[in-house]
């Protein structure tokens, strides 16, 4: 079985605690952080794995690369410490579960962008940014073969993706790919981060989505009119287990003429959509989620922001249709590259 | 040529009416299980007049009429067991009245539940009424007529209650105006006249109905859709209770079914809101999803899957089609709603037996006074065996529903023999001898509720 290689001699020497005490929703001192980590490390009850609201983020702030918050979605299910009600968890579970029969494979010997559990957001990838590129998991009903399973993190059954990624790995091997560009950081971060955390091989190299969007952009720089748009980012919670493709957002924005708005909640002090939190079983879980969006959301208008871009789909469900009612519009990256080259975008609200 | 033919020609014209075979083959069979039976003519008549002129035809020739609004009965209810006319309603279309204050509508019995929807959104968006789960081309006076219930049956109920009029073409010929509109007044109430309700819920065996006036109600600015979800169907019941207490939905929904995964073995909620500012809707969420639903979240036995604003209308019909082949025919039911876990149980049980993935829905009807249940069979409409499968799984259904204790809703002429056999001997008496004083000839939807 996989097993999570966490060091805990790493976090006895840590000079700054990090992982918890720079958590936004929890109100941590350097003391008790450490105090908390390690009994989590030596499989004790911490208030940290009730509270925990899974924003990914402690993975990017550990200094060492230790892996704070696997370790902490691995204790939330030893010890039965579920972070949703337990219909949820199973719903999620079952969400992930292929029933409309097997993939089609084609064998690419090559590169290949994967959509994976988002084949029917096919109509995100058009145009000359994208042409030329062979592309799987293309059909809503197949796409659940595609699915990196990485979301499980948020349900506390890190057993469930252990046991599902290695064959989700397999089918995208078998089309016989040498790079997999991610449409999703969450598909990246699991075979960039998750897999050799916990030691599942992975037959590929991945490609962070827009560190192939920035490369295409350069190829085509010549068509590029500066979009002169002030933009914010939201950033998504899978975005911290690639904190070190981070930059090509700035690198975009920088490429094609569009304004990254000064804001408190930007990069390393990103704010989670709430998508997940609201569902938690956590007292005050639904408000705790309006509070965040809310401050959120004001914080981009404060920046005067025009446009809010997006990564995540899952973000963009939450939070695409409140961005809007308050007067600025929700795009995802690749739109937003498209218009720059004088494209139309196509999921325009 | 054909008489008859030659009659009906001359009252709608030669464009309304067809005995060509291809045509009538449309008529012949719904989207159901039931065996097609082809009709002698269609017609689609334009007015009051035209259709009494029909029946008075068909009463002299003894001819069937098969009234049909828009034929999505799913049960065989409009398909035409002994021939005869296929009368198609659709062209009686037109929106009569909106009356704004006091809340109603007079429409022809043609208007369909999507072009009311669309008049109201464009000209009184601040009204709005009850729509079902059937595809928008399901016709008002056709869901009345077989006692439907809609979006807003929490709070209002049947939309059979929601009736304020009724102008009917009895099968003699005559008309008739049922409620204030009888007396000359405006179509504001069904109430307090004489009560002579006899055409809803009798599958057009005594009467056409031709037009209707429907209660209309407000229509808030912010509508929208919360789910929750419980693995425990034991608990629906209780929630449903709760909920309804609240007196804060507009519609409340549990369902479960095999496929898509997700939902197998879960029972969610559907929970539709409305609020007229952020204000009152974050009052009615706390109110619903923190205080009433909380326990279940903290427990662990409830989980919140988050509230959308925008209604997806209709919502039920979509959860059903999932079989290659692309058929389907559920049983509905009128249940208390504390049955819903065993109906939930044993219908899975039916499903299973046949080989079919299972879906199940709950529909609130008043203030937990009552439940639409449903049990869906998808099959393949290109496989008999499907079918045959499906067909048995309907049936045993039925039996079911009365062994429950419940009542079957628009029931099939299965399911209307096994209500008849249990009906009480004075009232089945009495439905046969209003059925002869108004059918004398038994030419209306001939099969349906053959009490004499």
């Amino acid at each position: 079985m996989y097993e999570l290689k966490f060091n805990e001699s790493e976090c006895l020497s840590c000079a700054t605690q990090d992982c918890l005490t720079r958590c936004q929703y929890m109100d941590i001192d350097r003391d008790t952080a450490k105090a908390e980590i390690l009994k989590i490390a030596r499989g004790e009850d911490s208030f940290v794995l009730h509270d925990c609201v899974t924003c990914y983020a402690c993975e990017e702030y550990c200094p060492v690369n230790n892996h704070p918050f696997y370790l902490i979605v691995e204790k939330q299910e030893e010890l039965d410490v579920p972070p949703l009600p337990r219909p949820l968890i199973r719903r999620g579970i079952q969400m992930g579960i292929p029933f409309r029969g097997e993939p089609v494979i084609d064998e690419i010997n090559g590169q290949t962008l994967d959509m994976g559990a988002f084949a029917d957001l096919m109509y995100l990838i058009q145009g000359k940014l994208f042409e030329g590129l062979p592309v799987i998991s293309t059909d809503p009903r197949k796409m659940f073969h595609y699915f990196c399973q990485l979301m499980y993190l948020h349900y506390g059954r890190a057993s469930v993706i252990k046991e599902r990624l290695p064959g989700i790995i397999q089918t995208i091997a078998k089309h016989n790919v040498t790079e997999v560009i991610c449409f999703h950081d969450e598909c990246y971060g699991t075979y960039t981060s998750y897999c050799p955390a916990v030691g599942i091989e992975v037959p590929f190299k991945s490609i962070h989505f827009f560190e192939f969007l920035y490369n295409r952009l350069n190829e085509l720089k010549g068509e590029i009119t500066p979009v002169n748009l002030k933009v914010a980012y939201q950033r998504p919670c899978s975005s911290r287990l690639s904190s070190d493709k981070h930059h090509f957002v700035r690198d975009i924005f920088d490429l094609i003429g569009a304004e990254y708005v000064e804001r408190e909640y930007v990069d390393e002090n990103a704010l989670c959509c709430g998508g997940t939190i609201q569902g938690q079983r956590r007292e005050g879980s639904r408000k705790r989620t309006a509070d965040v969006q809310k401050r959120n959301i004001e914080d981009i208008k404060n920046a005067g922001a025009e446009i809010c871009v997006f990564n995540c789909p899952a973000c963009y469900t939450t939070m695409g249709r409140l961005v809007a009612q308050n007067g600025i519009r929700p795009v995802f990256m690749s739109d937003l590259c498209r218009l720059a080259i004088g494209e139309k975008p196509a999921g325009w609200r | 040529m054909d008489p008859i033919y030659q009659a009906l020609v001359d009252i709608v014209g030669q464009e309304h009416v067809s005995n060509q075979p291809e045509e009538l083959f449309i008529y012949s069979y719904d989207l159901g299980t039931t065996e097609p039976h082809r009709p002698d003519y269609a017609v689609t008549p334009r007015s009051t007049e035209e259709i009494q002129e029909i029946v008075k035809l068909a009463n002299r020739e003894k001819v069937p009429v098969v009234p049909l609004g828009g034929g999505l009965s799913l049960a065989g209810l409009a398909v035409p067991f002994r021939g005869g006319i296929a009368l198609d309603l659709k062209r009686m279309d037109s929106i009569l009245e909106v009356n704004e204050k006091a809340r109603y509508a007079v429409v022809e019995c043609g208007v369909s539940q999507g072009q009311l929807t669309s008049y109201l959104e464009r000209n009184y968006p601040h009204l709005t009424h009850s729509e079902p789960g059937a595809p928008p081309t399901a016709t008002i006076a056709g869901n009345v007529a077989i006692h439907g219930q809609g979006d807003l049956a929490q709070p209002y109920g049947f939309n059979s209650d929601m009736v304020n009029g009724l102008e009917i073409v009895l099968p003699t010929g005559e008309v008739c105006k049922f409620g204030s509109c009888s007396i000359g007044s405006g179509w504001f109430t069904q109430h307090p006249l004489p009560d002579v309700g006899l055409f809803l819920g009798w599958s057009g065996t005594t009467g056409i109905i031709t037009k209707v006036s429907i209660r209309l109600f407000p229509s808030k600015k912010i509508r929208g859709v919360g789910q929750f979800v419980v693995e425990d169907e034991e608990l629906v019941p209780e929630i449903m209770y709760k909920l309804t207490h609240t007196q804060m939905t507009e519609d409340i929904v549990a369902f479960s079914q095999a496929v898509p995964p997700f939902a197998s073995g879960l029972q969610h909620f559907t929970i539709n809101i409305a609020a007229d500012s952020e204000k009152e809707l974050e009052f009615k969420q706390e109110i619903i999803w923190d205080d009433t639903l909380g326990e279940y979240i903290r427990s662990g036995a409830g989980g919140f899957l988050g509230f959308r604003s925008g209604l997806q209308r209709p919502q039920v019909s979509k959860t059903s089609d999932w079989r290659k082949g692309g058929g389907f025919e559920y049983v509905g039911s009128i249940m208390p709603v504390d049955t819903y876990p065993e109906c939930y149980r044993r219908g899975r049980e039916i499903s299973e037996r046949h080989d079919i993935p299972y879906t199940v829905l709950g529909r609130c009807v008043g203030t937990a006074h009552a439940m639409m249940f449903s049990w869906t069979y998808a099959f393949n409409r290109a496989d008999p065996e499907t079918v045959r499968q499906a067909r048995e799984a309907l049936h045993e259904t039925d039996d079911l529903v009365l062994e429950l204790g419940g009542t079957i809703w628009k029931p099939g002429l299965y399911g209307q023999k096994l209500v008849m056999e249990r009906l009480d001997p004075n009232t089945l008496n009495l439905m046969k001898k209003i059925k002869q004083m108004l059918d004398p000839n038994g030419i209306m939807n001939p099969g349906n509720w053959e009490v004499s």
